[in-house]
């Protein structure tokens, strides 16, 4: 290890140091454990993994202020946890159960939290940057102070959605952070197949943009730029893309053999393991002995089986309710329109 | 009661819409400077200024989207597209997005969007901007799909939209925007609900929405000169469907035909017939009958447009054959 990170950075203490770990590895045994779910068939449908990607959700996460929303895909196990949905309600919801944090309509690839401000999980590629873009819209308009936190990979950097979304957030200047959590992959389409410009972060210029390539592996550089970026949005009221380069360890989903990139590949980044490197720091500064892991690890895997009973023990929502919010029901009190505070227009 | 223009009791509408609650914007293409496609919007800009009449860029699936996004952030975005045909771009914001995300969160989350449109053939713009897709909504659990036909629905349901607390689409027929009629501005909120009987007679029910609508009024009338009474019923709301409406007159003329714009496969037409049959099969005296539009990309040539069309002459031919023969 270099001399540089001997040194731990002189604004990080150790216990948020000890927060970003157990973030990361609450996301990893999490989903440890629903492979394992899945495998037994509790766990149904398209299962996103996010193992190597752990750094990004933590580091932007603690960047983000609990008004902030978030816009996230279905790959967002990590971002529902780390905003604070809790394992059981994530698991609950993966298990199908009415106790599930979308009352089991959503699954994996849909998680939601109206009290968290987690606008959900979306899982047409690109199909949450323009929903991202209207609630930054709507804060604009009413005049408030958060912004909006949109996660997209490298492939939805292909579609038409993203374009626009980073033109008419630039063009009305529109508070919306741009998290590109650029692994490398589109499925099995590797980025530079994809792409004709696989600098994803230059495509912002285009759109008078400003952003960032960092280091998504680097739990500490990635909440570093997200804290600067979510301030430049927050203060000059205009959109930055953030692009994060990280590495998902698992195949794209439970279906994918895997078939399209080398062991040698996933080994050489596995070595990177965001987990493993942050480890690996914390302990080159004494901030992190067998035993202080241990006791997180033992922590951490009580909240998974806590969740995991939790799931089990939901209900099933009865079949009767099938139809339940596909519509809201016509007997609601009337919503109470916002008189004009001035005749005449802005 | 004033006589007006469809276009401007759809502009007396957003302008209603936009004093009433400071959380209503308008956004869509040219619906600014230029006045809106279809003029509805003109004056607007003046009046409520650039923050709340909005051009946006050719942009369609990210203006809908920002509208969901808009929504789901506390304000009532009115959103304009220019026509059905564009609206396809958008397609998968309204069913991905703007249908499913209260199911999908559980009922955390509703969206209050209005999205208008305008529809409908019979100006000569051929097979890209004259196509009636307003089935292809109708077909999506999750959001509400009307069809005013008249300055009045024009609009009161516009307004009423406001009130919705989930997605609603208004198809507004390109031909109707000129067409005139009377505006009671007291009469107070829409039913968004019904169908509404237009036209009375024992002899045939006909059922039709949209511009549609005026072509069967103008076909009852022939037919009564003949001697042929028809209900006419404009269906107003496409989703969900007014069946009791419908069912009640076939109960008394124990004959229906289904005017419809869309092509006949796959169309309104169709599933209407269907709950019919399902819901009157043994007050019927003959086979439901359809007149849709061919089927056809809407060809330019004025003759060809004509015939592909449902007219009040096929109306009046469609029914008088399904009293005498059906
Ligand atoms: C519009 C659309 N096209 C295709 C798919 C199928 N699909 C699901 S995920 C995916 C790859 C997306 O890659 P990326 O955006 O880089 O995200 P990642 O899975 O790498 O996190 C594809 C093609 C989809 N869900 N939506
Ligand atoms: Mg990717």
């Amino acid at each position: 290890m270099s001399h540089a990170i001997a040194q731990p950075p002189p604004e990080l203490t150790r216990e948020h140091a000890l927060a970003l770990l157990r973030d990361m590895l609450l996301v990893r045994r999490f989903e440890e454990k629903t492979v394992e779910l899945y495998s037994a068939g509790k766990i149904r449908g398209f299962l996103h993994l996010y193992i190597g990607e752990e750094a990004v959700a933590a580091g932007a996460m603690r960047a983000l202020s609990p008004d902030d929303r978030i816009v996230a895909t279905y790959r967002e196990h990590g971002q529902a946890l780390l905003r604070g949905i809790s394992a059981g309600a994530v698991m609950a919801e993966m298990f199908g159960r009415a106790n599930g944090c979308s009352r089991g309509r959503g699954g994996s690839m849909h998680l939601f939290d109206a009290a968290r401000r987690f606008y959900g999980g979306y899982a047409i590629v690109g199909g949450g940057l323009p929903v991202a873009v209207g609630l930054a819209l709507a804060d604009r308009l009413l005049q408030r102070s958060c912004i909006t936190a949109c996660f997209f990979g490298d492939g939805a950097v292909a579609e038409g959605e993203f374009h626009e979304s980073l033109n008419l957030a630039a063009l009305w200047s529109l508070p919306v952070l741009f998290l590109c959590e650029n692994n490398y992959y589109a499925m099995g389409t590797a980025l530079e197949r994809h792409q004709a410009e696989p600098d994803i972060a230059l495509k912002a210029a285009a759109y008078r943009m400003r952003s960032e390539v960092v280091d998504g592996m680097d739990v500490l550089a990635v909440e570093e730029a997200t804290r600067r970026a979510a301030r430049q949005v927050r203060e000059s009221h205009s959109p930055v893309l953030l692009e994060l380069r990280t590495y998902r360890f698992r195949a794209h989903s439970m279906y994918d053999p895997d078939l399209y990139r080398s062991k040698e590949e996933i080994e050489r980044w596995r070595q990177r393991c965001p987990i493993k490197k942050f480890v690996e720091r914390l302990r080159e500064w004494d901030w992190l002995t067998d035993a202080s892991y241990a006791e997180l690890e033992a922590e951490i895997g009580g909240v998974v089986q806590r969740a995991v009973a939790e799931a089990e023990a939901g209900p099933l929502e009865p079949v009767a309710d099938l139809l339940t919010d596909t519509c809201t029901p016509r007997d609601r009190p009337h919503d109470v329109p916002v008189a004009p505070q001035r005749a005449s227009p802005p | 009661m004033t006589k007006i223009t469809y276009r401007e009791a759809v502009r007396a509408g957003l302008r209603a819409a936009l004093s009433r609650d400071e959380r209503v914007f308008l956004m869509g293409e040219d619906v600014g400077r230029y006045g809106g496609a279809y003029a509805c919007s003109r004056g607007l800009l003046d009046e409520f200024g650039p923050e709340r009449i909005r051009d946006t860029p050719l942009s369609e699936s990210t203006f809908v989207g920002a509208g969901i996004g808009a929504a789901l952030g506390g304000m009532r975005p009115i959103v304009e597209v220019m026509t059905v045909n564009f609206s396809l771009l958008a397609l998968d914001q309204v069913v991905n997005n703007a249908a499913t995300l209260r199911h999908m969160s559980g009922g955390q989350f509703s969206v209050p969007l209005i999205v208008r449109m305008a529809t409908g053939g019979g100006r000569q713009l051929a097979a890209q901007h004259s196509h009636s897709l307003e089935v292809w909504y109708a077909h999506i659990p999750g959001i509400r799909v009307l069809s005013p036909a008249t300055v009045q629905d024009a609009h009161d349901m516009l307004l009423a939209a406001l009130d919705e607390p989930d997605p609603v689409f208004l198809f507004e027929h390109a031909l109707l925007y000129p067409q005139e009629g009377d505006l009671d501005e007291s009469l107070g909120p829409a039913d968004l609900e019904h169908a509404a009987l237009r036209h009375r007679g024992e002899h045939l029910t006909i059922v039709t929405y949209g511009g549609s609508l005026w072509k069967a009024l103008a076909a009852a009338d022939r037919l009564q000169a003949e001697g042929i009474g028809a209900d006419v019923i404009d269906l107003r709301v496409l989703r969900p469907l007014d069946m009791p409406t419908v069912l009640e007159s076939v109960a008394r003329t124990h004959r229906a035909l289904v005017v419809d714009e869309g092509w006949r496969t796959g169309s309104l037409a169709g599933e209407i017939s269907a709950q019919i049959i399902e819901g009157a099969f043994y007050e019927l005296d003959a086979p439901v009958s359809r007149l849709c539009s061919a089927e056809v990309p809407m060809p330019y040539a004025q003759q060809l447009e004509e015939a592909a069309l449902p007219q009040v002459q096929s109306i009046v031919a469609a029914a008088k054959e399904l009293v005498t023969h059906g």
